[in-house]
């Protein structure tokens, strides 16, 4: 059989043939293909999980380090108008129109203060501008609500709105409506949306949100005060004398209540000030402005000590810049926490690794015994050491090496959070570096003694370069590790030795402000990245081993 | 034919049996606390008594309120509220509120009349900073101090904070700028009334910093409620800030060498709010048991526990004594008038546009 | 019997003992010295000591007692790296980290030899053993083979008097295994090196060494060259040790001179050269190469025959490998040439076997 195979394809001078007749090369691929889904599918899962709990959440803290879309969202009209606003002096009216619509479907669906929140962030005092505001908006709107309302009763009530936006269709589809059930959706009448461009705008919003967020129906509500501002200005621009659809006698009566000398107005931006003067100055709006993008530089601007002002990035005022300073902080100390890490670990792994085996078992549980204790508990035990009349200060006085009056500060500074994170993490260490110094063959030692070598150069020469793997594997643990600690720090750092990663805690959980937190996390991972690049430039990633 | 009949049966029988279940309440409660004996004097109080008169129902509790805005956020971004009713300070409470986070309520109707029929909303009064928050207990945070490390003239007023002549050594304050910075202003000269006008312009700030760039160097940053009784205990610092019910179990539960100032102290309120996007089973629930755990006698319960005040207006002439240590608790009260003489309520509204701009500037100066 | 240590030794153990745990001894009163320029292959089983010998003379071990001596100097108290001894191991022991010519450098850097200086002695070694062109490569990028000649020219380069080796070729297949055996005692040789060798396959063990100490039970059995060893082991440890080997066992009847009688289990009695049995009535054990055994011989009329049938024949090319069952003994074989009229045996046939008197050894019993 495979001898007449073999001389049939030596025979062609075309491309070889499988059995079958395919291509040796297709058939060969789709057998590889085949062993790769299947190693795939096993491996899916695992794969799964990964991207679930380990690539999104990092994908997700990337996208909202830049994410900004709550103001656009919040506030659509303004952002539009405001985009042609120049930034000097105060915004036109329009831009006052548009803040007065937006926010108050925002104060209705209590949007405006998670808006004020974040511009918070970046403008001091928006928090409870807009909190304010979200409650006075009415203020502006009863002014026509009452006046109309005085003309005609039927102002004040649901039906007459809903017969005069909406569908006839819908009308009878949603007085059919039993609570429970589904709602008819609101469709507006053929040809109210020209005719009101801005009641119908309003009104329909209004009755969509009853309809979604209340679950009540359009046919038993009075319309937002926002509706009758909208109606006023639809009648202040057209006339609607010819008007003959449903309710056209209330309309038309409203209408030339409007164009009467004696009708009430309010400027929006009158309204505004009378809010709160703040919306007088033209800061907020510029802030509004500035942050209209669906994506903001801002956050990570923010990380590095700088702010987007309307003149451009600058860098914040002096007594405001923390975070380059913490990141050198963060960094310089994760360096000096790894390098004592390595120099207390690699005696411990070497006799580790040279003890029998039932010694250095006996021994290891020792090293793994800190993991057993909860991280509070070793912490809190650094304090009662290092304190001022703590444990060691109390036996450096009695010998007489320190005055009682000036007993050493070892706690609540970088001296703590060096010592306290070594030993936290000094484990990390001598964990990688016992698993490479174990395979390393005793013979190593004893062919360098045969070459001639002395202790010291059989050690320098011969055994540390082998063991550099473990090293590099422990300082990568313990400096990744440490980089982004914060209980520690948190707890025996004081001033003086918190880290960047405090900060970020601080931010994810205190102030809220997880934006600013993503984009300090994002920069942490960019440092940790390219230190590993460098370290791979510098030492090489291949002489990193875990055993 | 017969099957489909049975189907349908079956089908409109879950329905009804559903809708029944709709209106029921459910049988187990997470609430959300602190922990601690403050938590304790929760579950003594209340939540025990409540469980007594309904014995299906589980009260479990988490102590997670320190971080619990964190939390809330996290759940509702997730879409699974797992939490009931969640115990936190009015800063707090106004920021979730804010978020659309904690649903707004109405006094008059969650909550019970007090005994002589005043209206809820009018017993508990300007407490309710945030139309989400039902005030349980005033608590303050004031200063306490080593009787032993000060010598023979104890400190009586807040500004002996600031001098290191006549009280030399360490002294632990909270690693925020709020109540330090009213604090520093208020020992610098600023009068009471006009600390936050102050503390609003930059210069008013710069003031603040540099009072405390004074003591400085002789400052241990605290960041949990335990830190200042700890460090009181161990004399590691002569005087510290921390809340009036800490220093209460440090100086009558532990009988350590520790006095307390009144002075300037800063109250602020703990309170319950229920989460939005609650199931109506797990929302009539929370709605039982808050009109009980909220009465005027529940309040006054707690106070057998602990050193706060009940928030109900008719809850203080009912507040007795300590359930351990039989002595009155009246007063240990922050709110009993012989130890509010000079008082500072929590600026919320001035925190919660300034927190972020003084804290960056506060921190900035921490770190330099 | 092993040597006293002459005057003129290079290398001497002077009743050396060795005990790891203060209990039993692993080296036992061993004496044993060498001139200078030998080939000295030290086989046992494991456990027999002659690792332990090995790390001794190296310096890795001390002596619980005796003295070790090299070139006429006590140098037990002497740390390893001042022995100036050679050493080649078991796994080569080749730094992974360095180049096969920094590998070679070592020893001579740690001499402080001059840069020069040590390049053209690294050459030299790397062309010793055929490497010349792999001094840049990485230990881990060449062959066992390669590895082997490498460990060797680290050995060397330094030009020791002395090398030790302990079970070089342990882990090489069986043709480079014999390849290899040929290079290293033509170096050695060449050279004039002392060489020190441990192994436990006895056929390195006679294919390389001027002689060879064969270590059981922490003692040296028999120190010979290799001949003298196979032909004329000193007692049945070491008959049975080297080679193949066929024994009987008996009680002696008489002895005269180099000639005794020994009667076997079964009644049957043969002749025997007496190596270690001294009187009639000893129980011996009898040892007799499966190559010096005839079928229907024809050897005198003083000769005993046996009679004994055949079990199995195997066909090896070369040689027939024949099985028989001898006096009981189900597992005696000989060995005969492939002959163009060497007669093939069957399975059940009869046959009568017989030796020359002096090809038959009779040892001790156990």
């Amino acid at each position: 059989m495979t001898d007449a195979k073999g001389d049939a394809t030596e025979g062609s001078a075309g491309p070889m043939m499988a059995a079958d007749g395919t291509p040796l090369k297709k058939s060969l691929a789709r057998a590889l293909r085949m062993q790769k889904m299947r190693a795939l599918m096993l491996i899916a899962p695992l794969l799964l999980f990964v991207l679930v709990t380990f690539i999104a959440p990092i994908a997700d803290m990337l996208f909202r380090s830049v994410e900004n879309d709550i103001v656009s969202d919040t506030m659509p009209r303004t952002t539009a108008v405001l985009a042609d606003w120049d930034g000097q002096g105060m915004p036109p009216e329009t831009a006052f129109e548009a803040a007065y619509f937006d926010l108050y479907i925002a104060a209705e669906r209590k949007l405006h203060t998670r808006l004020g929140t974040r511009l918070n962030y970046e403008q001091t005092g928006a928090s409870s501008l807009f909190r304010k505001s979200g409650r006075g908006l009415d203020d502006i709107g009863e002014v026509y609500q009452d006046q109309f309302e005085d003309l005609d009763e039927g102002w004040d009530e649901a039906m007459p709105w809903a017969e005069l936006m909406g569908d006839p269709e819908w009308l009878s589809e949603q007085a059919a409506w039993t609570k429970g059930a589904r709602q008819p959706e609101f469709i507006l009448r053929d040809g109210i949306a020209d005719l009101l461009p801005r009641t119908a705008e309003q009104y329909e919003a209004f009755a969509l949100y009853l309809q979604d967020e209340d679950n009540k129906s359009p046919l038993d509500e009075e319309p937002w005060s926002a509706v009758h501002t909208a109606l006023y200005e639809d009648l202040a621009a057209g006339d609607l004398s010819g008007y003959s659809g449903p309710r056209a006698d209330m309309l038309v009566a409203a209408d030339a209540l409007v164009d009467s000398p004696d009708f009430e107005t309010v400027s929006f931006a009158r309204g505004f000030e009378d809010i709160d003067e703040d919306w007088a100055d033209p800061e907020i709006w510029r802030t509004i402005k500035l942050y209209s993008p669906e994506m903001t530089p801002g956050y990570f601007l923010n990380s590095v000590d700088m702010q987007l002002t309307p003149e451009g990035v600058e860098m914040r005022p002096d007594n405001q810049r923390i975070y380059m300073l913490l990141f050198k902080r963060t960094i310089f100390m994760s360096m000096v926490i790894t390098c004592s890490c390595i120099l207390l670990a690699y005696p411990v792994a070497y006799i580790l690794a040279n003890l029998p085996a039932r010694k250095a078992n006996l021994l290891m549980i020792l090293v793994l015994l800190p993991f057993w204790t909860s991280l509070l508990v070793r912490t809190s035990a650094w304090k009662v050491m290092l304190q001022q009349q703590g444990v060691i200060n109390d036996v450096l006085v009695w010998l007489g090496l320190v005055a009682d009056d000036s007993r050493l500060a070892m706690i609540n500074n970088q001296f703590g959070t060096i010592v306290a994170m070594t030993h936290i993490l000094l484990p990390f260490m001598i964990l990688p570096m016992y698993s490479v110094m174990s395979t390393i063959p005793h013979t190593y030692v004893r062919a360098a003694k045969s070459l001639g070598a002395t202790d010291w150069t059989t050690f320098w020469r011969v055994y540390f370069p082998q063991s550099i793997p473990g090293i590099g594997a422990g300082s990568i643990l313990v400096f990744i590790l440490s980089i982004g600690y914060y209980i520690t720090p948190e707890i025996v750092g004081g001033t003086t030795g918190t880290f960047i990663s405090n900060r970020i805690a601080y931010h994810i959980s205190s102030s809220l402000n997880w934006g600013l937190a993503a984009a300090l996390g994002t920069i942490l991972l960019a440092v940790v990245l390219i230190l590993y690049w460098a370290y791979d430039r510098i030492v090489g990633i291949d002489n990193v081993k875990l055993g | 034919m017969k099957l489909t009949k049975t189907l349908l049966a079956t089908t409109a029988l879950t329905v009804a049996a559903g809708a029944v279940a709709a209106q029921d309440m459910a049988d187990s409660m997470t609430l959300v606390s602190w922990g601690g004996a403050y938590q304790a004097s929760q579950d003594k109080a209340y939540a025990q008594p409540y469980a007594e008169m309904h014995p299906d129902v589980t009260i479990s509790w988490d102590e997670s309120s320190n971080e619990a805005v964190a939390k809330l956020r996290a759940m509702n971004e997730a879409g699974n509220i797992t939490w009931d009713l969640v115990d936190v300070v009015a800063s707090d409470a106004i920021r979730l509120c804010d978020e659309g986070l904690a649903m707004e309520y109405d006094p008059d109707e969650l909550l019970a009349a007090a005994p002589d029929g005043t209206k809820a909303s009018d017993d508990f009064g300007d407490l309710i900073v945030s139309d989400c928050y039902i005030p349980q207990i005033v608590y303050s945070t004031t200063v306490g101090y080593r009787t032993d490390l000060v010598g023979d003239t104890p400190p009586t007023e807040i500004c002996a904070l600031f001098d290191l002549d006549t009280y030399p050594g360490k002294r632990s304050l909270e690693k925020r700028p709020i109540n330090n910075m009213e604090w520093a202003l208020y020992c610098d000269g600023v009068a009471k009334a006009e600390i936050y006008d102050v503390l609003e312009t930059p210069e008013g700030q710069d003031q603040a910093l540099a009072k405390l760039d004074t003591i400085k160097d002789q400052v241990v940053w605290w960041s949990a409620g335990a830190d200042t009784p700890q460090l009181l205990a161990d004399g590691e610092v002569v005087m510290g800030s921390t809340y009036n019910g800490r220093l209460f179990s440090v100086i009558e539960e532990q009988d350590q060498p520790v006095g307390m100032l009144w002075d300037m102290q800063v109250f602020d309120l703990d309170g319950w709010i229920i989460p939005t996007g609650l199931s109506d089973e797990a929302l009539a629930r929370v709605k039982d048991f808050l009109y009980f755990a909220t009465d005027t006698q529940r309040l006054a319960d707690q106070a057998a526990y602990i050193s706060y005040g009940p928030a109900r207006e008719s809850s203080a002439p009912l507040v007795g004594e300590h359930a351990e240590l039989g002595i009155a608790m009246a007063p240990h009260m922050p709110t009993d008038p012989r130890n509010a003489s000079n008082t500072l309520l929590y600026n919320y509204e001035f925190w919660a546009d300034y927190r972020d701009d003084i804290d960056a500037k506060f921190q900035a100066w921490l770190a330099q | 019997m092993p040597d006293t240590g002459a005057s003129d030794a290079f290398v001497a153990f002077e009743r050396v003992q060795k005990s790891y745990d203060g209990e039993s001894l692993v080296v036992k009163d061993l004496n044993l010295s060498l001139p200078k320029g030998e080939f000295l292959t030290m086989l046992g089983p494991s456990g027999s000591g002659k690792t332990t010998c090995l790390m001794m003379l190296a310096g890795f071990e001390t002596a619980t007692h005796g003295e070790i001596k090299l070139d006429g100097v006590s140098i037990n108290n002497i740390p390893p790296h001042k022995r100036g001894i050679g050493m080649v191991f078991q796994n080569y022991a080749l730094f992974p980290h360095m180049t096969v010519a920094e590998n070679l450098a070592f020893p001579l850097e740690v001499r402080k030899i001059g840069k020069s200086d040590r390049e053209a002695k690294v050459k030299r070694a790397l062309d010793m053993v055929e490497m010349g062109d792999f001094g840049g490569r990485r230990p881990g990028q060449l062959s066992g083979g390669q590895q082997q000649r490498i460990a060797l020219a680290r050995a060397l380069v330094f030009e020791p008097e002395l090398v030790l080796m302990d079970e070089p070729l342990g882990a090489l297949d069986k043709q480079l295994r014999e390849k290899m055996q040929f290079e290293i005692t033509n170096l050695a040789h060449s050279l004039g090196i002392t060489t020190v060798y441990v192994t436990h396959d006895q056929t390195e063990a006679l294919t390389m060494s001027d002689r060879v100490a064969v270590f059981n039970d922490g003692r040296i059995q028999q120190l010979a060259p290799p001949d003298e060893l196979y032909e004329a082991p000193q007692n049945s440890f070491v008959a049975q040790f080297i080679g193949e080997n066929n024994t009987l066992e008996g009680t002696v009847q008489q002895i005269q001179g180099d000639r005794c009688t020994v009667q076997l289990a079964n009644g049957e009695v043969i002749d025997a050269k007496p190596v270690n049995v001294t009187q009639p009535g000893e129980r011996t054990r009898v040892s007799i190469r499966p190559e010096r055994v005839e079928v229907n011989p024809e050897l005198g009329d003083t000769a005993h025959t046996l009679k004994a049938r055949v079990l199995e024949f195997v066909y090896m090319g070369d040689i027939f490998r024949t099985r028989l069952e001898v006096a009981g003994n189900r597992d005696f074989v000989i060995k005969t040439r492939n002959r163009a009229d060497q007669e093939r045996l069957t399975p059940g046939q009869e046959v009568a076997i017989g030796w020359l008197p002096e090809d038959c050894r009779a040892l001790d019993a156990d």
